[in-house]
């Protein structure tokens, strides 16, 4: 599975309030600092396994331990509406 | 005091259609004082430093300015989310890509009635519904996402469940039920345009068995229309606290029907800066926050809630803009509102036009 961000959604920088937000037709939200992470990898061209293995090396964690976390956020993601699969 | 989160850029007052409901003012701006391609990209860049993520690229018809595309570069450039206001009638598949390129995020298509015949007479033009729908198409084609816009009113409530299969038809992902709000145009027509009861009622339902039957397709904005409600709506999120509005002429404004307010002064984009229009102006500060409120709302549990309703509202309904919303029942004007709705009836529109 190769996560991509939905049409009309992006990752965008606040810079005024320091902070990233996901805007999107109509709507905006602040996304926690891991669901952050995780959009940031999000590039189109990343894989699930690409994403998890940058997470674990940028971490310095383990594989398993951090797939585990990801898959969990990209579905809450998709769910939102933010990230298509 | 807070960063604006939006800005809505009034590009022209021009506009193919001549809706009665029209929220632009009543004295229109014509096209030779409308600012140039220069000024709004400095104001899109003025509005992303104080803090605005994202603009509403609206009219009049936007398209209507041989610059959109460019303006819509500008918009981009300066880290704005870039929405299209549109009445559709303009667009064609060239426009669209070209807008597409500059980096347009969204479109936002508005509707006037579920079938031709009612759309025409409603928006006062020949021709544009299958011209809506055709850019509809070209829209979803080129991979933008597409928000249908209904305005609803006494002459068309009853096509709402019709609406909502429009919607769906045309692709697009989100719906927004929107009843018409009472000054200018709107206030003008507002015998032919107020909701019975019934009416509202019937809609509510519709919407909320609509949500249900289309989850995971259709997400259905609506609000109910305060005329009906004990409580006023939260205008604006408050006045100067999320939101500023440039008009075509350049007047800064923290509502798009604050010029309705007779008496108030607006300063200009031409020679004041955003900023200092949104931390300094009179026109910002005059009803910021609470300190302004008089009984019943000073003091009142929901004053940080509702902000005392609607500015414009209450000033075409009592003369008088520091006056409580009528819409709120603890209003001691409320009685002009409910005259208004029982007074409620006609059917003969009054057209916007360049006066
Ligand atoms: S409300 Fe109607 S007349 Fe006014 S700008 Fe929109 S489409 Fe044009
Ligand atoms: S009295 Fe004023 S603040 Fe209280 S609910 Fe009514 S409008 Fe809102």
């Amino acid at each position: 599975m190769t996560p991509r961000f939905a049409p009309g959604v992006r990752l965008h920088h606040d810079v005024a309030r320091a902070r990233w937000v996901v805007m999107a037709p109509e709507r905006m939200f602040v996304p926690d600092e891991t669901a952050l992470e995780v959009l940031r990898m999000v590039d189109g061209a990343r894989d699930l396994d690409a994403i998890i293995d940058g997470l674990a090396e940028k971490f310095d964690a383990p594989r398993e331990v951090i797939a585990g976390d990801v898959r969990g956020l990209l579905d809450d993601l998709v769910a939102r509406g933010a990230l298509v699969t | 005091m807070n960063a604006p989160l939006a800005l809505l850029a009034e590009l022209t007052h021009r506009c193919p259609l001549r809706c009665p409901y029209c929220s632009n003012p009543v004295e229109l701006t014509r096209a030779s004082e409308e600012l140039a391609t220069e000024e709004w990209a400095r104001i899109f860049r003025e509005a992303a430093e104080i803090g605005c993520l994202q603009v509403h690229l609206s009219g009049g018809e936007p398209t209507a300015r041989r610059d959109i595309v460019e303006i819509t570069a500008a918009a981009r450039a300066a880290g704005l989310y870039t929405n299209l206001i549109t009445a559709g009638v303009l667009l064609d598949a060239a426009l669209i890509a070209r807008l597409q390129a500059a980096g347009l995020d969204h479109v936002q298509l508005s509707v006037q009635d579920a079938d031709a015949a009612g759309a025409e007479r409603i928006g006062g033009m020949r021709g544009a519904h299958a011209r809506k729908e055709a850019a509809a198409r070209l829209v979803r084609e080129a991979g933008l996402p597409l928000t249908l816009n209904a305005v609803v009113h006494r002459q068309n409530l009853h096509n709402l469940p019709r609406l909502i299969d429009i919607a769906l038809a045309w692709g697009a992902a989100r719906l927004e039920v929107a009843h018409v709000q009472y000054y200018g145009w709107a206030l003008a027509n507002r015998d032919a345009l107020l909701p019975t009861r019934a009416q509202l009622d019937e809609a509510t339902q519709t919407v909320q068995a609509a949500r249900e039957a289309h989850r995971g397709r259709l997400v259905i904005d609506y609000v109910v229309p305060d005329y009906h409600a004990a409580r006023p709506k939260s205008c604006m999120g408050g006045w100067g606290n999320r939101f500023l509005a440039v008009a075509p002429s350049g007047r800064i404004l923290p509502c798009h029907a604050a010029e309705s307010i007779a008496g108030m002064e607006f300063p200009n984009a031409r020679e004041t800066s955003l900023r200092a229009a949104w931390e300094d102006s009179d026109a910002f500060n005059r009803f910021r926050g609470t300190g302004w409120m008089r009984e019943p709302c000073r003091g009142c549990e929901h004053a940080e809630r509702d902000w005392g309703g609607c500015r414009c509202q209450a000033f075409a309904l009592t003369g008088d803009a520091a006056a409580t919303d009528p819409a709120c029942a603890l209003s001691p004007d409320r009685a002009l509102l409910l005259a208004a709705v029982a007074e409620a009836g006609a059917t003969a529109f009054r057209y916007r036009e360049f006066g």
